[in-house]
């Protein structure tokens, strides 16, 4: 058993979450610019959201044997997600509890255990001290637990998705997701062993607050504006064939395409109801990407019928599952926001690719990643980029001290567009911006409640 | 079905990213900066400088339709995202452009909608350390140099910087790139808006 500590306000500091009047900031209809620039605000999220619900961490496949590590941030803090001798999954801090000291520098590897660079403290992968230099210097027992890493209190899994929290009554991790998870399981059990394994990654700047990339997650109004470029390009050669997210351009509302809240922050966006669901009706979607005409033509000859299946795989899921406050599945990416300051955040497009199992053989599985590949390359470089040169003009704008409101009231107050559903979900048309109203009361009620969090080390 | 528009033309479909292309891709591009192979003709050496100051001219004065010019038909434009470029097939690349995607993001740039490049970056590029080497092919050579690329963008001027590989071909009286890989030192690292060609 593992001792807790409680965290409690350091001090010199006032606790308490009384920082501002979080009613006025966040109201039905519009949030104050200063939810976005303020960095006091800033700082008070990097404790009570990232670290005050469950957040993504990483994907079990980027550290598949014990001993392997990676390093990853809750927040602003440096940790390195190990799976240690024993399989169990962990969140170390990566910080001597010497000095402070990183102990890691790497992004990934495999190692038993850590010694800090500085002055040589030793820790096992379990967050154990080892050992330090030249112990008969201490007058104190160096076994004393509080010398052993700080480590997430909880890490849980869900499918592979391993997520942290330092807060003890965030629900268990499968609870919290609700609704979601069910969602989660369909992305996943459209491929092979309803697994995926992460490959890489597309991965993005960008000089603005970490909200904006949340508040774009579920957003089906902006997509025919900031990525016209991006229709436009696919669609060059489509002709009566639309491409990709051509449905956004007409009256989107009017599609079988929805967004439903779940609860907790999360939303989804579904837009699998705009297509014919046929094998072969995601595939028919994709734009032009490299090699397709090719694999497609060797799958044909090769599987026949079943060709049209597996080149489904390639295709992009349209969904959008987004997990509060950093996490969002969509097309095939798994995509996390790293928060670095008030006005500057990682986006990282993690790619995936499919395992050859019994329904998938493994040259076509080869085929259809090498397909995947490519596929997943064309939004990040045709559209996200559109949308971070937005995010980034956000911010510029929310300069202007006195214009003080973003407004998300688009749905707001028309009878019968939103939609109250008896297992408690929610659900709109799909360029409502009912998901940001509904994530904001979460955020809200995060930055309100009183924290119950700790960190634990090993006894 | 996505079908094929017109067979032999790698404007309008991809037909030779296959398998064995992604294998030949991946072995010239591996084991190839080899001093034994180093080309010390000081002429040629000269001709290649030439072929890449132009690239990097063309690519400044945004003159694209002159730049792709410069590649082979079936030519493939690759930015690894991992500092030692994995295989292509299972590695998500930063950009991994066939001929027909290249002339997707010339033609996005000038939809007057790319809004990360609206307006356009300003670029100077210095291109040096110029090496040529013997390729697998009589009539190909590879072609090492160190880039570093100051880009105006968005009231700021940055440095994106590496070194590129390129494979030309012999065409004729004229050499045509093939392949070109481009290797940011920060390739594995988040890019904040990577919307100009390399």
């Amino acid at each position: 058993m593992t001792a807790l500590e409680k965290i409690t306000p350091p001090h010199g500091r006032l606790g308490g979450t009384a920082l501002y009047d979080w009613d006025y900031l966040v109201q039905e209809d519009r949030a104050h610019r200063l939810i976005y620039t303020d960095p006091a605000i800033f700082e008070a999220e990097m404790t009570r959201i990232f670290g005050g619900t469950w957040t993504y961490l990483a994907h079990e496949s980027e550290i598949p044997n014990d001993n392997d590590f990676i390093t990853r941030r809750l927040g602003l803090r440096p940790l390195i997600i190990v799976r240690d001798g024993g399989g169990k999954i962990r969140a170390l801090y990566n910080r001597c509890t010497h000095r402070g000291t990183t102990l890691c520098r790497w992004d990934k590897g495999n190692a038993k255990s850590f010694q800090c660079p500085y002055h040589g403290w030793n820790f096992l992968n379990t967050g154990k001290l080892r050992g330090v230099p030249w112990p008969d210097g201490y007058a104190d027992d160096m076994r004393d637990p509080k010398y052993n890493l700080a480590q997430v209190p909880r890490v849980e899994s869900y499918r592979g998705f391993i997520f942290g929290t330092l807060s003890l009554d965030a629900l268990p991790l499968a609870e919290h997701l609700g609704p979601i998870a069910k969602i989660i399981d369909e992305w996943l059990d459209r491929n092979p062993g309803g697994k995926v394994v992460v490959c890489e990654a597309n991965r993005f700047l960008f000089k603005g607050n970490w909200k904006l990339a949340y508040d774009n997650s579920c957003d089906g109004y902006h997509v025919a504006y900031s990525h016209r470029s991006l229709l436009e390009t696919e669609n060059r050669f489509a002709g009566e064939n639309a491409k990709g997210m051509a449905y956004y351009r007409n009256s989107p509302d009017t599609q079988p395409m929805y967004m439903r809240y779940t609860g907790h922050g999360n939303h989804f966006k579904d837009k699998r109801p705009n297509l014919e669901k046929r094998p072969g009706g995601l595939w028919a979607l994709e734009g032009a990407h490299p090699g397709m005409e090719h694999y497609e033509a060797e799958f044909l000859r090769r599987y026949g019928e079943r060709a049209l299946l597996l080149l489904d795989l390639a295709g992009s899921e349209p969904v959008n599952i987004n997990v509060f406050p950093n996490f969002s599945l969509l097309g095939n990416h798994i995509q996390v926001f790293e928060p670095i300051s008030v006005g500057e955040t990682n986006a990282i497009w993690y790619g995936t690719m499919i395992v050859a199992d019994d329904s998938v053989p493994s040259d076509a599985a080869t085929d259809i990643n090498a397909l995947r590949m490519r596929t997943q390359e064309g939004f990040p470089n045709f559209g996200e980029v559109d949308d971070i040169a937005n995010f980034e003009q956000i911010q510029r704008g929310l300069m202007a001290v006195e214009d003080e409101w973003v407004y998300m009231h688009r749905g707001l107050g028309i009878p019968d567009r939103v939609k109250q559903n008896v297992d408690g979900t929610i659900t709109a048309p799909a360029t409502d911006e009912a998901f940001m109203r509904e994530h904001f009361k979460e955020w809200k009620r995060l930055m309100k409640s009183p924290q119950n969090l700790a960190i634990t080390r090993e006894p | 079905m996505n079908a094929p528009l017109k067979g032999d033309d790698p404007s309008r479909s991809s037909y030779y990213v296959n398998d064995a292309f992604y294998r030949e891709l991946i072995a010239n591009f591996s084991n190839w900066q080899d001093d034994a192979r180093a080309v010390t003709d000081v002429a040629m050496r000269d001709e290649f400088r030439r072929l890449l100051e132009r690239e990097a001219r063309l690519l400044d004065q945004l003159l694209y339709d002159e730049w792709l010019k410069m590649y082979a038909a079936e030519c493939v434009y690759w930015v690894p995202s991992t500092p030692k470029a994995g295989d292509p097939r299972r590695e998500i690349s930063v950009m991994f452009d066939d001929r027909r995607r290249l002339e997707d993001r010339i033609y996005r740039l000038r939809t007057g909608f790319a809004w990360s490049q609206a307006p356009a970056s300003r670029t100077v590029r210095l291109i040096t350390n110029v090496e040529v080497f013997a390729a697998a092919r009589d009539d190909s050579r590879m072609l090492r140099s160190n880039f570093l690329i100051s880009e105006f963008w968005g009231n700021e001027t940055r440095v994106l910087t590496g070194w590129a590989g390129h494979r030309i071909l012999r065409d004729g009286a004229e050499w045509k790139i093939q392949a070109k890989q481009v290797n940011l030192i920060d390739c594995d690292q988040c890019i904040r808006n990577p919307s100009i060609i390399l």
